[in-house]
Parts: structure tokens; C-alpha cells; sequence
């Protein structure tokens, strides 16, 4: 009988293999963000400068025409910064705010975003408005990919800057390394956090906490 | 009996192997909001690993065109970015693998589909990116949308191979199970041993066998031509196809990093040899799950009856994992990998 359970097991087991997907990261950013504020205090969008990695930003621009050979203006880069920001809608633009708690609404991009090419590095300029400006004591931008395709790390150089909110502090969590023996320790993640997911995705996030007066 | 010992220890590692394939499962497009799976140690150590690899690829394209013998280096990087992808989560294998447990092929033949799937995938990658963006100076989104355009066929093929062996062996195990059909009554009553073509060792599920072959002949008796084992191959040939068609999305971005840099052989050869470890790593799972499907043929002989419905069930339940990849593949509720934003 063990046998035979042991046969069963492995029918469904492949039947569980059924949920496969594949993920891995083929896209790196590297990611300035700015935290944007009106006169009044409130937050009223996110404003991000993704630098991507030399591979992606080669295939990327590969084929597109230019007036100098290996250079690109914002210009020239236009079409392709539409496709960039059009095809992020269906990701959210891998960014996801809570205020104090609750999931605060990011629109599409404000007009205006653009793309350009210095040192081989392709950068896509763009502001996420939130649907309505809102003040929150703890604000955080969770800045990530779900299925890990694109991987996101902040620049070392001005990773995060508040424009606009002199009394706001805020904390910059880099996503954590995955190490075989993280793996482990992770399912062990102190409550710290309330709503701590184990999500493979939020496991590289990487998050800017804003703490308001 | 050691050799059964070492079957059930075959057991434990595919079942390990597809425990961490469960840990890996991101069904993504749909869960975006709510919480997606947990994490395993070892998921995230292949990830880093395969992810360290690929970032070397780049800086190591770049140092070939100044140094010559910087490409040795990024062909050994290269191939083991190719086993350390396989090794991640992925509908080849897993098709390939349920492919050969559904059919009861041997593992020489899943060595010989998990090779050719994988060459054939590298040819399409480098026939893409040779031919839209060297010749043609196609841009990244027109390589996209033909990668789409390959995606779509390859998915539909792996869901009629699927549908088809469902049928065929969904068919076996009603028969199994004592739904009569007069035609194939005899069959599971005493066997016939006409596959003499089959290894020696497997020899206990000859009698399987019989209905396996006719998975491609409308589930009546089984052609002499494909009896004698000829066929195989060319009833393979679709696995393949299906399986090999789409190419890797790492390797059409290293291939055109390559071209950009003017070293474009250096990319094919460096997506050869990414194609030989990914071969490799699928080869050595196929190979686990054939071993899992002999030892369950040998477990069924010892009890006939019950047995010979497990086994049927076993298949049936593979040929079933296909019509859900094919299916899950096709209506985008499974992503292989996309070419983002291009």
C-alpha cells in the first residue's frame, strides 16, 4: 500500500507541477525615485528614473534609427518610451503604495515621460500621480516585480528624495539578498512588519517608508 | 533489492525536484495583489546563481572583443547559466518530462528529446536574431511580436499533444477500470508481445506498451511500423517542436548585445552552449521521471488489477499536466518570460 501511495504521490505531484511558471530576472533596473508633494503636505505622485542594465538597454534600442551611430536624443527615443510606459500598465508599474496601512491608488503616468540614452544606459523618466493627493503618518512605496522578470534596486547615488515635504522622514529598505540559508530564516521574519507576505516578488522589493509628523 | 532501493531513492529526488518546482510557482499576471507563493531556500539560491551568471555574460561579451581569451570564459559561464535555468522553473521540462512518463518512452529517448528541444531552441533564437535584427535591422519590438507569434504555436502544439494522449489515455484507463470495449479487451486481458524493440530491463511493461504506440494511431492497435520502434522519433518530432520552438528570452538579449558589440559568432556560440547545459539539466530530470515511471510499472506488475489502473491513471494524470501547460500557456495565465516593454 505504501507503494502504491507512493504512486499516487507522484501523479499528483505532476498534476501540482501544473502551476509552473517561469521567473527569473532578465531585465535589471537600477532606480532613482522622488517622492513628490504639493504646497499643502500631501503626497501627490512618485516620480522614477529606472536606468536599465547595458543588455536590456542594447535589445531594447537595437534597430531603432538615429542620427549618430550608437547616440539616441529623447526624441528618437519617443516611440519607444510610449511602448515602455503602455506596457507597464499591465504591471502596475511595479510600484504599490499603502498610507497608514491602506492601498493608495496610482494612476497612469502623467504626460510628459521620456527616455534617454547616456553611456549605452537606456533611463525611462516618469511621474505615477496618485489619484487623489493624500497625507498619510506612514506612507510606503513598495517598488517590485511579482514574477521577478525585472529585478530593482536603488541607486547608490540619491536613492530617494522627498521633494517638498520638509517634515517627513523616511527610511530606505533595500530587498534581501537570497541566499540558500535566507531562505530559511525568512519563513522566520520577525512580526516587525504586520502584513508580512512571503511573497516571491515583495522578497526583492525594495521600499521607501515615509514617516510624517 | 537494491535496484528497487534505488528507484524509490529516484522517487524522492523527482518528488524533491517537483517540490521545488511547486515553491517556485508564480502564476503571475493574475495574483499581482494578492499574496503570491512562498519562498524555498533553494529556489532562491538557483535564481541568484543563474541571475549572477547571466549579469557576467554582458561584462564578459565586452572583454572578449579586447581580449580573445575572455570568450573561453564566457562560453564556461554561459553553459552554466544553461544548466542553473533549466534547473529553475519552466514548461520544458516539465512537459518533457510528462511527455515521456504519458508515452513510456525510455530515458535514452528523453536524453536524445531533451537535446534536440534544446538545440532547436538555440537555432531559433540565433535564425531570429540573425535574420530580423543582422539582416533586416528589425527592432526589439518586431523580435518581440515574432517571439509571440512562435509562442503561440508552440503552446498550441503542446496542448494538442496533450489533448491527444489524454484522449488515448484517458481511453486506457477507462479500459483499465473495466469499461468494455471489445476491441482492446483481449489486449488487457493477456498482453501481446510485439515490442520486441523495447529495452530488456523494461520488459515487465511490454504489455503497456502495446497502447502506448497507438497514442498516435487513433487508439486502435498499434501500426507494425510503430511497433518496430521506427517512429518514435518522428512522434517525438512534435515534442520537440513544441517544446523547442520558442526560444529563450536570455538568449536572444545576449545574442543582440553581442551583435551590438560586433561579435555576433561569439553570441552563437555562447547560445550553443547555454542550449547544451539547459539539455542537460532537462535530460537528467526526464531521466528521473522515467525512472519514476518504471518503478511504478515494476510496482504494478506486482499487483495485477489494482496495478494496471495506476499505471493507466499515471499516464492519464501526465498527459493531463500537458493539456494544462498548453492550455495555462496559451491563455497567458502561465508567462514562460516576455520581452518586457519592447
Amino acid at each position: 500500500m505504501n507503494a502504491l501511495l507512493r504512486i499516487l504521490s507522484v501523479s499528483l505531484l505532476f498534476l501540482a507541477a501544473g502551476s509552473l511558471a517561469q521567473a527569473h530576472p532578465h531585465v535589471w533596473v537600477t532606480m532613482q525615485t522622488e517622492l513628490v508633494y504639493a504646497p499643502d503636505g500631501s503626497i501627490t505622485g512618485i516620480r522614477h528614473a529606472w536606468s536599465f542594465d547595458d543588455m536590456f538597454s542594447t535589445f531594447a534600442t537595437q534597430g531603432l534609427e538615429s542620427k549618430e551611430k550608437g547616440k539616441f536624443t529623447r526624441e528618437e527615443l519617443e516611440p519607444l518610451a510610449k511602448v515602455n510606459v503602455e506596457s507597464l500598465k499591465e504591471f502596475g508599474y511595479f510600484t504599490f503604495a499603502t498610507a497608514d496601512g491602506k492601498k493608495a491608488e496610482l494612476t497612469d503616468p502623467a504626460p510628459g515621460y521620456w527616455l534617454d540614452y547616456n553611456d549605452q544606459v537606456l533611463t525611462l523618466n516618469f511621474l505615477l500621480p496618485f489619484k487623489t493627493p493624500l497625507k498619510a503618518k506612514e506612507l510606503k512605496v513598495e517598488i517590485y516585480d511579482p514574477s521577478i522578470f525585472v529585478d530593482f534596486a536603488f541607486a547608490k547615488d540619491k536613492p530617494v528624495q522627498l521633494a517638498g515635504a520638509p517634515k517627513c522622514k523616511f527610511d530606505v529598505v533595500l530587498p534581501r539578498e537570497m541566499t540558500f540559508a535566507e531562505g530559511k530564516a525568512l519563513s522566520q521574519i520577525p512580526a516587525e512588519e504586520k502584513n508580512t507576505t512571503m511573497a516571491w516578488g515583495a522578497q526583492f522589493a525594495s521600499k521607501i517608508l515615509v514617516h510624517c509628523p | 533489492m537494491p535496484r528497487l532501493r534505488a528507484l524509490h531513492g529516484l522517487l524522492l529526488l523527482l518528488f524533491l525536484l517537483v517540490m521545488i518546482d511547486v515553491a517556485m510557482a508564480q502564476p503571475f499576471g493574475i495574483t499581482r495583489g494578492a499574496s503570491p507563493s512562498e519562498v524555498g531556500g533553494v529556489t532562491g539560491w538557483i535564481l541568484a546563481k543563474q541571475a549572477e551568471f547571466y549579469r557576467m555574460l554582458s561584462g564578459l561579451i565586452r572583454a572578449a572583443k579586447a581580449d580573445g581569451s575572455a570568450a573561453y570564459t564566457l562560453l564556461g559561464v554561459s553553459f552554466l547559466y544553461g544548466v542553473f535555468h533549466a534547473a529553475g522553473p519552466g514548461h520544458g521540462k516539465a512537459v518533457i518530462s510528462s511527455y515521456l512518463v504519458a508515452n513510456n518512452e525510455t530515458w535514452r529517448r528523453g536524453i536524445v528529446l531533451s537535446f534536440a528541444s534544446a538545440v532547436l531552441q538555440a537555432v531559433t533564437a540565433i535564425i531570429i536574431v540573425g535574420v530580423a535584427a543582422a539582416l533586416l535591422g528589425a527592432t526589439a519590438k518586431a523580435m518581440g511580436d515574432t517571439v509571440r507569434v512562435i509562442e503561440i504555436a508552440s503552446y498550441s502544439l503542446i496542448l494538442l499533444i496533450g489533448l491527444r494522449l489524454l484522449w488515448v489515455k484517458g481511453w486506457a484507463l477507462l479500459r483499465a477500470m473495466g469499461f468494455k470495449d471489445r476491441k482492446h479487451a483481449h489486449d488487457l486481458a493477456h498482453g501481446h508481445g510485439h515490442d520486441h524493440h523495447h529495452h530488456h530491463h523494461q520488459h515487465d511493461h511490454k504489455h503497456d506498451h502495446d497502447h502506448d504506440a497507438s497514442a498516435w494511431s487513433h487508439g486502435h492497435a498499434p501500426e507494425p511500423s510503430e511497433l518496430a520502434g521506427r517512429h518514435w522519433l518522428k512522434r517525438g518530432l512534435t515534442a520537440i517542436i513544441a517544446v523547442g520552438l520558442r526560444p529563450c528570452s536570455g538568449a536572444i538579449i545576449v545574442l543582440v548585445f553581442a551583435l551590438a558589440q560586433g561579435l555576433f559568432w561569439i553570441g552563437v556560440a555562447s547560445t550553443f552552449v547555454m542550449g547544451l547545459g539547459t539539455a542537460i539539466t532537462v535530460a537528467a530530470i526526464a531521466t528521473l521521471a522515467v525512472g519514476a515511471r518504471g518503478l511504478a510499472g515494476k510496482l504494478a506488475k506486482a499487483k495485477p488489477g489494482a496495478g494496471v489502473i495506476i499505471l493507466r491513471g499515471l499516464e492519464t494524470a501526465a498527459a493531463l499536466v500537458i493539456v494544462l501547460f498548453g492550455a495555462a500557456l496559451l491563455t497567458g495565465y502561465l508567462a514562460s518570460e516576455r520581452l518586457m516593454g519592447v
